[in-house]
C-alpha cells in the first residue's frame, strides 16, 4: 500500500472530515437497510387501496369456495362435472392442495431465496409418515398427525442445519440428494412398512367417519380450503414478520446482515423448517383425499412440480403461487383427459406422440414462460394491466431479482 | 486549469470519449454519468479516493458491468458490443489485482492473451526477463510482482488502441513499483494509457491528464502536475496532501526509485 | 476376497458411469455456472439410439456395439448442442433460469421418450463376451464391467488431454478460474461454453450405451436415477473439477457397492451421508476451490 492509499483508507474508517458524495451514500445505504429491518413489522399495517382491494376479492373468492359445494354451477372443459359431484370437488380439493403446497415453496424461493430441489421430501413425509402411522399404530388421526409434525420437524432441521452450509446451485443439489434417499427408502419398502411400488392405501379404522368415503369429499374439500386459507395467512405473516424482511435482505445481500449482526444462517433455517412443517401438512390431507400414498409423493418430480408451478405463476408473489398451482393442476388434469381421448389416437404419430404425454407439453410450456414471460403469469397480467394504466410493471422485475439473488 | 482547458480544445481527437456512463452493481449505483476523454497520446490518470468508483468506471467502460452511456474508441461507439469484441477493437486492459490464471502455467497465461496474427513476443520477453525463465510455473505460485508483470504482459502483447490499467504498483514493493512505472512509461511511447494509480509519486512521475472522482462521478479533470500542486484540491478530494510529497519528490526526483514507497508521517497527520 | 474383488470391480463399473456423467455436469457448472438437469436426458437419448442401432443392425456383435457407442455419443453431443445454443444461450448470466430451463427440458425429454419407447424398461444384448465373466483372484467379474471402466479411462485421458493441450481446452480451464477475465482478454468464452455442452453430452450419451448394457435394459428413466448420483459425486468432487469428479465417482461408487453388500442394502444412504459429511467439513468439496 501507498503512503496515500493508507491516509485515504483511515480517514475513511473514521469517517472524520468524509462528506464524499459516496461515502454518505454508502452510509445511507447501510442505514437504510437497518431501517429496513425496522419499519418491516410495521409494514402490514400501512393499507394501500391495492391490499384494501385484494383482501375484499379474497374474502369474497373464499366465501365462494365454501359454498360451492352447495351449488350446481358447470364450468365444462376446466371441471368433470357440476360443482357439488363429488369428481369435481375431488379435483377443485386437488388445485387448493397444490396451490397450498406451492405457496409453501413460494416461502423457500420468492422469501428466502433457496432455490430447494428437495421440498417433496417433507411432502412425502406428511403422506407416508402419517399413512405408516395410522397403519401401525392404534392411535386417533390427530396424535397421529402430531407424531408426523414430530418427526418432520427433526427432519427438516437436521437436513436444513446441513443443506444451508451451502447456498446457490450447490444448496440445490445437495437438497435434492437428501430428498432422493427419502425416495430411495419408499422405493425400497424396508420391512413392507411403504409398499414399495404400490404404495399404501390409507387404513380408515381410527379416522373420523366424516373424512371418510366419496360421498364425504365435500368435507375433505372444505379441509383442503381450511389449508389453503392457513397456509396464505401464514406465509403472508411469516413475509411480514421480522424474520421474512431479515430474510429478504439477506437475499439481496447477505453480507450487509451480517454486518447487522443478524443471522442470516438461523433465519434461512427457521423458513426452511416452517415451509417444511406446511408442506407436511398438506402431504397429511392429501392422503385423507386420496386415500392412499403412493411413491410419486417423495418423489423429485413433486418438487418440480412446485417449481413449475411458483415460476408459472410469478416468482416472488403469493397469488402467483396460487393461480400457479391451480392452473397447472387442472391443465395437467384436463392434458391427461385430453391424451387419452379419440381426437388425439386419429393423429398421425408425430403429433400424437407428444400431445399425448401432458409432461411433454407442461414441460414446453414451462421453458417457453423463462423464456419469454419473466414473472410468469401475474407479470403478464400485471403488464397487460399496465399497458392500460401505465403504472405498476415492476413484479417481472422482482422476479428476476429474486431468481438472480437465489443464484 | 483553464489553459489545459484550451489546449484540450485544440488537441487532436482523443482515443477514448465516455459520455453520460451510468452503471449499478448489487443494486447500487457505483458510476454516475461519468463523462470524460482520454487524449490520444500519454498517460492519463484516473484518480480518486477508495471506493469512489475506478474500478468500476474501468469495468464499465469494457462492458465487464452493465452500464448505459457511450464508450467511443478511437471515433467508433463500442458500448454496444460484448466485452471480448471490445478488447479486440484495441483495448488492453490490466485488471486490479492482476488476475492472473492461477491454474495455468506462466507461459499458458501468456498465449491466451495472444490475439494478434504477430503477437510481440519477443518485446515482452525483454520487458520482462524474469518470466521467460519461468514460463513453466502456476501462475499462481509466483509473487505479486510477478504476477503483475504477466498481467502486464498479456496487455502488451498485442497492438492496442489503448491500455487500461487499474492499479498496477498496488501492494508492491518500492524496487517494483519503480519497475512497474518504467515498463508504463516506456510502453506510453507507443499507446495512450488510462491509469488508476493511488501511489501519487508514480502519478506525477508519469501522468500528464488527471480525471479525478468522487460518489461515482467526475469531480475534476485537468493538467496532474497543476491538479496535484493544488493543495488545496487534493485535499478535498482524494482527502491527502501533497505538499510532503511533492517537496520530499523535488529531493529525490533524480533516484526516483526508493521515494515511491517512503511513508510521510506529516501526511496521515494531515490526512485526518 | 473373492466377494470382495467382485464388489471392487462392480464398484468401478458403476463409478465409471457416474463419472460419464459427471465429467460433463462438473465442467459445465465450473465454466458456466449452470446446473445441468438436461444432463440425464441426453444419457437416456444416447441409450434410445444405441439401443435403436443394436436393434435395427440386428447383431449382437462387436461392431455393432462400437457403432452404438459412436451413435449414441453424437446423439447426446448434438442434444447437448442444441440445449445450449436453443435455449441456454438467451438466458446468458441468469444462472438460476438457466437452471429452470434445463428443468422444464427434461421434464420434456423423458415425457417425449415415454411416448417415443414406452414407459417399461426395453432390454438389450451386446456381444456375447459381455454375459461371460473373467476370473481375477477368484472372483467371476461380469465383462461388461470392463468395458465401462475402459471407456471411462479413455474419456478421462482425452479429457485431461484436450483441457491441457489445446486453446479451447485452456479457455475451458481458466473460464472455470475466471471468467469475466477471459473475456476481458478478447476471447469469445461462449463458444467454450457450447463446445462443454457437446463434450458433456457426448460423455453423456456414450454413458448411455454404457449404462444400457451395464444394467441390461433402457428405460425414460436411466438418466434420471444416474443423474443425482452424478450431482452427489459433483459436489463430493468439487464443483468444476475433472480429477475431482473422476476421485468422487469411483469413491462414491465403491462405498455404495460395499455398503449395500455388507450394511444390508444402505448404498444410497451411505452415499447421502459421505455427502452429508464432506458438506460439513469441506463445503468446497474434495477438490473444489477453497474460497
Ligand atoms: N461486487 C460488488 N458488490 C457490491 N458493491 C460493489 C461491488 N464492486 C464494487 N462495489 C462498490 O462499488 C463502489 C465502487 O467500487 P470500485 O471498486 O469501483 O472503487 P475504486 O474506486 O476502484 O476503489 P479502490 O481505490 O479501493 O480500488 C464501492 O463502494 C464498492 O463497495
Ligand atoms: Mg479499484
Amino acid at each position: 500500500m501507498t503512503t496515500e492509499t493508507d491516509a485515504t483508507e483511515t480517514q475513511d474508517a473514521h469517517g472524520a472530515t468524509g462528506g464524499t458524495p459516496a461515502g454518505s451514500r454508502r452510509r445511507a445505504a447501510n442505514r437504510g437497510a437497518a431501517e429496513g429491518t425496522h419499519d418491516g413489522g410495521r409494514a402490514p399495517l400501512r393499507l394501500t387501496r391495492g391490499k384494501v382491494v385484494g383482501a375484499a376479492v379474497g374474502i369474497a373468492g373464499v366465501v365462494l369456495l365454501i359454498l360451492l359445494p352447495l351449488l350446481n354451477l358447470s364450468l365444462p372443459g376446466v371441471l368433470p362435472g357440476p360443482t357439488y359431484t363429488p369428481g369435481s370437488l375431488q379435483l377443485l380439493a386437488m388445485c387448493m392442495l397444490m396451490a397450498a403446497a406451492a405457496l409453501t415453496y413460494h416461502l423457500l424461493l420468492g422469501v428466502a431465496g433457496l432455490l430447494s430441489f428437495g421440498h417433496a421430501l417433507y411432502f412425502g413425509a406428511g403422506v407416508y409418515g402419517l399413512a405408516i402411522i395410522l397403519q401401525n399404530l392404534d392411535i386417533p388421526l390427530l396424535p397421529a398427525m402430531g407424531l408426523t409434525l414430530l418427526v418432520v420437524i427433526v427432519l427438516a432441521h437436521v437436513v436444513g442445519s446441513i443443506s444451508l452450509k451451502v447456498s446457490g446451485i450447490p444448496f440445490a443439489m445437495v437438497t435434492l440428494a437428501f430428498a432422493q434417499a427419502g425416495s430411495v427408502v419408499v422405493g425400497r419398502n424396508p420391512e413392507g412398512i411403504t409398499g414399495g411400488d404400490e404404495g399404501l392405501t390409507l387404513r380408515t379404522n381410527n379416522l373420523p367417519d366424516f373424512l371418510v368415503g366419496v360421498a364425504n369429499t365435500r368435507n375433505l374439500y372444505w379441509l383442503a380450503l381450511a389449508v389453503l386459507v392457513a397456509v396464505f395467512v401464514i406465509v403472508t405473516w411469516v413475509q411480514s414478520s421480522r424474520a421474512g424482511h431479515v430474510a429478504a435482505a439477506v437475499r439481496e445481500n447477505e453480507l450487509r446482515v451480517r454486518v447487522l449482526g443478524l443471522q442470516p444462517y438461523l433465519v434461512k433455517l427457521l423458513i426452511f423448517v416452517v415451509s417444511a412443517v406446511l408442506v407436511c401438512i398438506i402431504g397429511m390431507v392429501f392422503l385423507l383425499l386420496q386415500s392412499g400414498a403412493v411413491p410419486r409423493a417423495v418423489s423429485a418430480d413433486l418438487t418440480i412440480t412446485l417449481l413449475v408451478m411458483v415460476v408459472l405463476g410469478g416468482v416472488g408473489s403469493r397469488w402467483g403461487a396460487v393461480i400457479g398451482g391451480v392452473f397447472y393442476t387442472i391443465l395437467d388434469q384436463r392434458l391427461t383427459t385430453l391424451a387419452n381421448s379419440d381426437a388425439i389416437d386419429a393423429l398421425p404419430e408425430i403429433l400424437r406422440i407428444p400431445l399425448s404425454e401432458p409432461l411433454f407439453i407442461l414441460g414446453t410450456l414451462f421453458i417457453l414462460v423463462v423464456l419469454f414471460l419473466p414473472g410468469g403469469l401475474t407479470g403478464a397480467a400485471q403488464r397487460l394491466a399496465r399497458r392500460r394504466t401505465r403504472r405498476g410493471g415492476d413484479r417481472v422485475q422482482k422476479s428476476r431479482e429474486i431468481l438472480e439473488e437465489a443464484a | 486549469m483553464t489553459a489545459a482547458e484550451e489546449e484540450r480544445s485544440i488537441a487532436p481527437a482523443p482515443i477514448l470519449r465516455i459520455d453520460g456512463l451510468t452503471a449499478h452493481i448489487a443494486g447500487q449505483q457505483v458510476v454516475e454519468d461519468v463523462s470524460f476523454t482520454v487524449p490520444a497520446t500519454g498517460i492519463t490518470a484516473l484518480l480518486g479516493r477508495n471506493g469512489v468508483g475506478k474500478t468500476s468506471t474501468i469495468k464499465a467502460i469494457i462492458g465487464l458491468i452493465d452500464r448505459t452511456g457511450t464508450v467511443e474508441l478511437d471515433g467508433v461507439r463500442v458500448d454496444r458490443e460484448p466485452t471480448y469484441k471490445i478488447i479486440r477493437s484495441g483495448v488492453g486492459y490490466v485488471p486490479e489485482d492482476r488476475e492472473v490464471f492461477s491454474k495455468l502455467t506462466v507461459a499458458e497465461n501468456l498465449r491466451l492473451a495472444e490475439r494478434d496474427a504477430a503477437p510481440r513476443r519477443q518485446l515482452v520477453e525483454e520487458l520482462f526477463p524474469d518470466l521467460l525463465a519461468r514460463s513453466g510455473q502456476m501462475a499462481g505460485t509466483l509473487s505479486g510482482g510477478q504476477q503483475q508483470m504477466v498481467s502486464l504482459a498479456r496487455a502488451l502483447l498485442n497492438t492496442n488502441k489503448i491500455l487500461l490499467v487499474d492499479e498496477p504498483t498496488k501492494g508492491l514493493a518500492p524496487k517494483i513499483v519503480a519497475e512497474v512505472a518504467e515498463t508504463l512509461a516506456e510502453a506510453a511511447k507507443t499507446v495512450p494509457i488510462l491509469l488508476v494509480e493511488q501511489n501519487l509519486q508514480v502519478v506525477r512521475q508519469l501522468a500528464e491528464g488527471a480525471v479525478v472522482l468522487s460518489g461515482g462521478r467526475v469531480v475534476h479533470t485537468g493538467n496532474a502536475l497543476d491538479f496535484l500542486n493544488d493543495d488545496g484540491l487534493t485535499q478535498r478530494l482524494l482527502g491527502v496532501s501533497t505538499e510532503a510529497a511533492h517537496t520530499e519528490a523535488a529531493h529525490t526526483e533524480a533516484a526516483h526509485t526508493a521515494s515511491a514507497q517512503t511513508p510521510a508521517p506529516a501526511e496521515k497527520g494531515a490526512a485526518l | 476376497m473373492s466377494t470382495l474383488v467382485l464388489l471392487l470391480f462392480t464398484g468401478l463399473g458403476l463409478g465409471a458411469l457416474y463419472f460419464l456423467v459427471a465429467a460433463g455436469l462438473s465442467l459445465i457448472y465450473g465454466l458456466m455456472g449452470v446446473l445441468n438437469f438436461a444432463h440425464g436426458a441426453f444419457l437416456t437419448l444416447g441409450a434410445f439410439t444405441g439401443w435403436e442401432i443394436a436393434r435395427r443392425t440386428g447383431g449382437d456383435n462387436w461392431w455393432t456395439f462400437l457403432l452404438s457407442l459412436l451413435v449414441g455419443a453424437v446423439a447426446g453431443a448434438l442434444f447437448a448442442a442444441f440445449t445450449e445454443f436453443v435455449l441456454i444461450r438467451r438466458l446468458y448470466q441468469r444462472h438460476i433460469e438457466q437452471v429452470l430451463v434445463t428443468v422444464g427440458l427434461s421434464l420434456a425429454a423423458v415425457a417425449l421418450f415415454d411416448g417415443i419407447w414406452g414407459t417399461d424398461p426395453v432390454f438389450i444384448q451386446g456381444p456375447a463376451w459381455f454375459k461371460e465373466t473373467t476370473d481375477i483372484l477368484g472372483a467371476r467379474i461380469p465383462n461388461d464391467r470392463f468395458i465401462c471402466i475402459i471407456a471411462a479411462v479413455l474419456v478421462l485421458l482425452a479429457l485431461v488431454f484436450f483441457l491441457k493441450n489445446t486453446r479451447y481446452g485452456m479457455i475451458i480451464r481458466a473460464g472455470v478460474e475466471n471468467r469475466s477475465m477471459v473475456t476481458a482478454l478478447g476471447i469469445d468464452v461462449r463458444k467454450a461454453f457450447t463446445l462443454v455442452f457437446t463434450i458433456g453430452g457426448a460423455a453423456a450419451g456414450l454413458g448411455g450405451v454404457l449404462a444400457s448394457h451395464y444394467f441390461g435394459y433402457v428405460s425414460p428413466l436411466l438418466g434420471g436415477s444416474l443423474l443425482i448420483f452424478a450431482f452427489i459425486v459433483t459436489v463430493i468432487g468439487g464443483l468444476g473439477s475433472l480429477t475431482g469428479a473422476a476421485v468422487a465417482a469411483v469413491a462414491v461408487a465403491v462405498l455404495q457397492q460395499f455398503a449395500n453388500f455388507y450394511l444390508g442394502g444402505t448404498g444410497d444412504f451411505v452415499v447421502v451421508l459421505a455427502l452429508a459429511l464432506v458438506l460439513l467439513f469441506r463445503p468446497s468439496g474434495l477438490l473444489g476451490r477453497t474460497s
